[in-house]
């Protein structure tokens, strides 16, 4: 890793610039809600920022811990209840990006939030869907933020909490789901998009100082290479300070 | 707050305690780990630290719920282990998301039996939860998924005041209090203050619940200590990440729960023993114009 930046810096930078201005975003907490607010902050003043909680464009003064958080409401362009976001933001089709993290993603994007093991006897239990299914049935696009790790790149995930491309091909399309899908998964490593024929995740650009091999041994597949292979540009001064300074994030690696 | 409990909720029951981060009803919950509920059902969106404890006390027998997890810190861990680990005993789960969940209060609040929704197809959540079915659209012949009425035995709920009536308001983040109030047998609500009926009358539309749907008002200041009231405290983020430390180990949670719940009579008693806390997370005025009622 290069002395300027860190694995996670790249990774919230990476998410952050795959939003376009204008676009209506639901924001989970954790990455993508630094990714988000570095979005909002540098090129895209009128990202419209909608939280599960019921904040619909949301400015929050201070990165907030969780996605119920009360700088979410003050200062936000309105308040809602929850089956109003689910019902009249998401189901409508008004929700352009979802962006999801989770325990274990396979290679056809389908997220794990809830067990590792069998569902009755399982290993660890993780917290379980919260939003993350709908967003995934339902979004228009997805976005996946997650570090690149082997156990949370199985071939398939031990359940399907977020569908994505389910077994790959046509089989999303064929089961009707109102949203897109994944449309790009941003890791530690580099970035990685989705066959538009097979629905299978490629490397499509790697981040500086990360190699091919290093992404090969922490994915549990053979993972195919877009062509020709894109290099990530570095994170901007910018927008490093924004992250450091205004969203305090520790320069110190995660 | 210790009567309403004593009176309301039984063992065996079902209890929705709502409250999405905000106006979670922590002071309702550490009353019912006082008088020793058992065998309770208890549903929540997100457990949170109010169900981890009440699960380590014993309280619960089966959990409704779609997201357990510490938000922005880790695990419940005294979830995890009565799931893992069947300790301190074994823990029913029935598992939804929050779209799921939220919709079956609705239905419940409706009173109807089901209500439908596009989420759900490809996820493996129907096989895990048998109550997530496939509906057929009798006008379009889609192919929707159902999730059933939830009708619990009690709501408790936290807002921001009411009057003598039971007249509600809450304003911040609302989640599912109105759907969980509606669709509840029995409602108590737990304010920070109770107002005049009057104070309420001139503002009406931030009347969350009407009068006759509240069974019983508790007035206890300080009473979603460690989520937040907006207006009135600032969510305890620092005790949300010791919870990480103070539950890890199901001996230092037992010595939490002696301190903090055994060993006070009430919320004013917890409060005097937070001390500065209760100064640090005082809210800050940030207040809006009045509107105009007037025609």
């Amino acid at each position: 890793m290069s002395g300027e930046f860190t694995a996670r810096e790249i990774m919230v930078t990476a998410a952050a610039r795959m939003l376009r201005d204008g676009e209506v975003v639901l924001v989970g907490i954790g990455i993508p809600n630094l990714a988000v607010n570095l979005a909002l902050r540098t090129r895209c003043p009128n990202l419209m920022l909608i939280y599960e909680s019921g904040a619909v464009g949301a400015r929050p003064a201070r990165l907030p811990l969780s996605i119920g958080d009360p700088a979410l409401v003050a200062g936000a362009a309105g308040v809602c209840s929850m089956p109003d976001v689910f019902q009249y933001y998401l189901q409508r089709g008004w929700i352009d990006v979802g962006f999801l993290g989770g325990a274990q993603i396979d290679r056809f994007g389908n997220l794990n939030t809830t067990v590792i093991g069998d569902y009755a006897k399982p290993r660890i239990r993780l917290p379980g869907s919260g939003g993350a299914c709908e967003i995934a049935v339902l979004a228009r696009k997805v976005i996946v933020v997650m570090p690149h790790r082997r156990r949370a790149f199985p071939e398939r995930v031990d359940f399907i909490t977020s569908p994505g491309f389910l077994g790959g091909g046509r089989e999303r399309a064929e089961l009707s789901l109102a949203g897109g899908g994944p449309e790009a998964v941003l890791t530690d490593l580099g970035v990685l998009g989705f066959d538009p024929e097979t629905k299978e995740m490629l490397l499509v650009s790697l981040h500086p100082g990360a190699t091919v091999d290093e992404v090969r041994v922490q994915t549990g597949w053979e993972l195919r290479l877009a062509s020709p292979l894109g290099r990530t540009e570095p994170p901007s001064a910018e927008e490093l300070r924004v992250l450091r300074e205004e969203l305090a994030l520790s320069p110190a690696p995660a | 707050m210790r009567e309403a409990m004593a009176r309301f909720v039984r063992d065996g029951m079902s209890v929705v305690m709502e409250g999405f981060t905000h106006l979670i009803p922590f002071a309702a919950g550490h009353e019912l780990i006082r008088q020793r509920r058992r065998n309770l059902t208890l549903i929540r969106l997100t457990p949170d630290l109010l169900f981890d404890q009440m699960i380590a006390a014993g309280c619960a027998r089966k959990l409704v719920f779609s997201w357990a997890g510490n938000p922005g810190v880790g695990s419940l861990h005294a979830f995890r282990r009565a799931v893992e680990q069947a300790r301190p005993q074994p823990l029913e789960l029935e598992e939804y998301s929050h779209f799921g969940l939220a919709l079956r209060l609705q239905a419940g609040a409706a009173y109807l039996p089901f209500l439908p929704t596009r989420n759900f197809a490809g996820s493996d959540l129907p096989r895990a939860n048998p109550n997530l079915k496939p509906v057929v659209c009798p006008y379009t012949g889609q192919q929707l998924w159902a999730v059933p009425a939830l009708e619990p035995d009690v709501a408790i709920l936290h807002a921001q005041r009411a009057d003598q009536e039971g007249n509600t308001q809450a304003w911040g983040l609302t989640g599912v209090l109105k759907e969980a109030a509606f669709a509840a047998r029995r409602v108590v609500v737990v304010v920070e203050e109770i107002v005049s009926g009057e104070l309420i009358r001139r503002d009406p539309n931030r009347t969350l619940l009407p009068g006759f749907k509240v069974d019983a008002v508790v007035e206890e200041s300080f009473g979603a200590h460690p989520s937040y009231v907006q207006g009135y405290y600032d969510r305890d983020n620092d005790f949300y990440q010791r919870w990480e430390e103070i539950s890890r180990r199901e001996e230092s949670l037992q010595a939490y729960l002696a301190t903090w719940v055994f060993g006070v009579s009430g919320r004013q008693e917890y409060r005097e023993r937070l001390g500065e806390t209760v100064r640090r997370l005082r809210a800050a005025s940030l207040p809006c114009e009045p509107v105009n009622y007037g025609y």
